[in-house]
């Protein structure tokens, strides 16, 4: 992040930085939330408003918290915006909010959010902490878009509810997959999208940090 | 940056952020619980409705449901209607928590209540004498949780009309299939009691349900199936609402 513009905080996180796919962070509600489409988008607005929200106020007040409790100081500021999304939910999306459950709540673990906060927001203006915020939470939407896409489309052969495939239980020809209503469907998901994201970027692939020397001890095996 | 190190920098610091951030949360909390207590109350009304097979998409929630359904409280020991409870402000779950007025189930307990409310609410559909159909809550133990649901029969007691779910948390495409519109028109026509009117015969059964007291069984899904048996079993036993439901029994073979 050599040169930040506003354009560029917003859109790099969500294809060439994404915090799913190249830094692995904030995999585990991945996994939970992503079994249909429109609990993935309420999921991922909600990860957007909470990220830049606690971006910019953290960005607001960096030069006054200590160095000693600024997690702490961060914690709070994240957890009052959560609990503020869940209410906000509960009020004017009941039937998602139910759908979404402990998972709104456990945004606050989120690490993609306090590593913003954290990583960026300590250093930078409020404006554009507010914009990686956004940009940030656009990444982490965006996976989990792609994510339900799969798992809805091929767990119940529907998006956003409506069928596109339709299944056998319904009178249709499509039988489900019932491995991509299960969490561990998102890991092979992710995992195919972190392969496809690299090969079209491929400075995205660590470097291989060592390599397992040959084994020069065993003196048998020397001569095969 | 160092002073801002200093204890009383830390403790002032600490001290405003609480302070506004706590202000911050119970405001939100205090100015949309209105909103959200209207939610859930249309949540169940909406609920109702459905499993009465009333629900008319587009008109008000709590027109229809005014206009078609009448709430009482049912007194599950004896049966009886209980005329000094309001029905409307009348909550069972909190009753069910409270030892006042509510038992524990030690031992005979195959729904996993813990503890069960004296009263319960029931939902009459048109004349409150002589009604089109009783809706009952129903609610048990699924394979993760507490299943939470309604349960709609007939005017004569017997014949089920539906059965829904508001709030469970089985697997999505397993358990959770107690959701499925197809699995749920099943239940229309079945009978609960055969010739005793406090023993239900209503259950479960895997590989095709064959007589008018089953019911298809979830595929995948044994102990969610399980948990649906066990608490029809139980809600309509003498536990629950058999002493209040023989009284339509009566009615229907005096009109018939």
């Amino acid at each position: 992040m050599a040169s930040d513009t506003p354009k560029s905080v917003v859109f790099s996180p969500v294809f060439k930085n994404n915090p799913i796919a190249l830094q692995v962070l904030g995999i585990c509600s991945a996994l939970a939330v992503t079994n249909s489409l429109s609990v993935s988008l309420v999921m991922g607005l909600a990860v957007i408003a909470v990220t830049s929200f606690s971006n910019l106020f953290v960005s607001l007040i960096r030069n006054h918290i200590p160095s000693s409790i600024r997690i702490i100081v961060q914690m709070t500021i994240i957890a009052s915006l959560v609990i503020v999304v869940d209410q906000l939910l509960k009020a004017f999306a009941y039937e998602m909010s139910k759908q979404l459950s402990v998972f709104v709540g456990l945004i606050i673990t989120n690490c993609i959010v306090m590593g913003r906060a954290e990583g960026y927001a300590m250093q930078n203006g409020p404006m554009m902490s507010f914009l990686d915020g956004v940009g940030n939470g656009l990444g982490y939407a965006v996976i989990l878009l792609f994510v339900g896409f799969v798992r809805e489309l091929l767990g119940s052969g529907s998006l956003f509810g409506l069928t596109i495939l339709p299944a056998v239980q319904n009178g249709g020809w499509y039988v489900p997959n019932g491995l991509m209503l299960l969490p561990p469907s998102a890991f092979f998901v992710i995992g195919l999208l972190i392969w496809i994201l690299r090969s079209f970027h491929p400075d995205q692939v660590e470097k291989t940090e060592y390599r397992i020397v040959a084994n020069s001890k065993t003196k048998i095996k020397e001569t095969a | 940056m160092a002073s801002n190190n200093s204890i009383k920098k830390t403790l002032t610091v600490a001290l405003a952020l609480c302070i506004v951030c706590s202000v911050v949360v119970s405001t939100a909390a205090v100015v949309l619980r209105p909103v959200q207590v209207l939610n859930q109350e249309l949540d169940r009304k909406s609920n109702i409705l459905e499993v009465a097979q009333l629900y008319q998409p587009g008109v008000d929630i709590n027109e229809q449901f005014a206009q078609q359904i009448t709430p009482r409280v049912v007194n599950l020991d004896t049966g009886e209607y209980a005329e000094e409870l309001d029905p409307v402000t009348y909550n069972q779950f909190d009753a069910a928590k409270d030892p006042a007025t509510s038992r524990t189930l030690s031992g005979d307990d195959p729904a996993g209540l813990g503890r069960l409310e004296n009263y319960a609410t029931v939902y009459l559909v048109g004349d409150a004498d002589n009604p089109e159909q009783i809706i009952l809550p129903i609610r048990g133990q699924g394979l993760w949780g507490l299943m939470r649901g309604f349960l709609a029969l007939e005017g004569d007691g017997n014949t089920i009309v539906g059965l829904s779910y508001y709030d469970h948390s089985e697997t999505p495409g397993l358990g959770g299939e107690v959701d499925n519109p197809r699995w749920k028109s099943q239940w229309q026509g079945k009978k609960v009691y055969a010739d005793n009117p406090m023993q239900p015969m209503i259950q479960l059964v895997k590989g095709g349900a064959d007589s008018e007291y089953e019911a298809d069984a979830l595929s995948g899904a044994t102990l969610t199936s399980r948990g649906v048996t066990n608490m029809l079993q139980f809600w309509l036993s003498e536990m629950g609402f058999a002493d209040y439901l023989a009284r339509f029994h009566d009615n229907s073979q005096g009109g018939a």
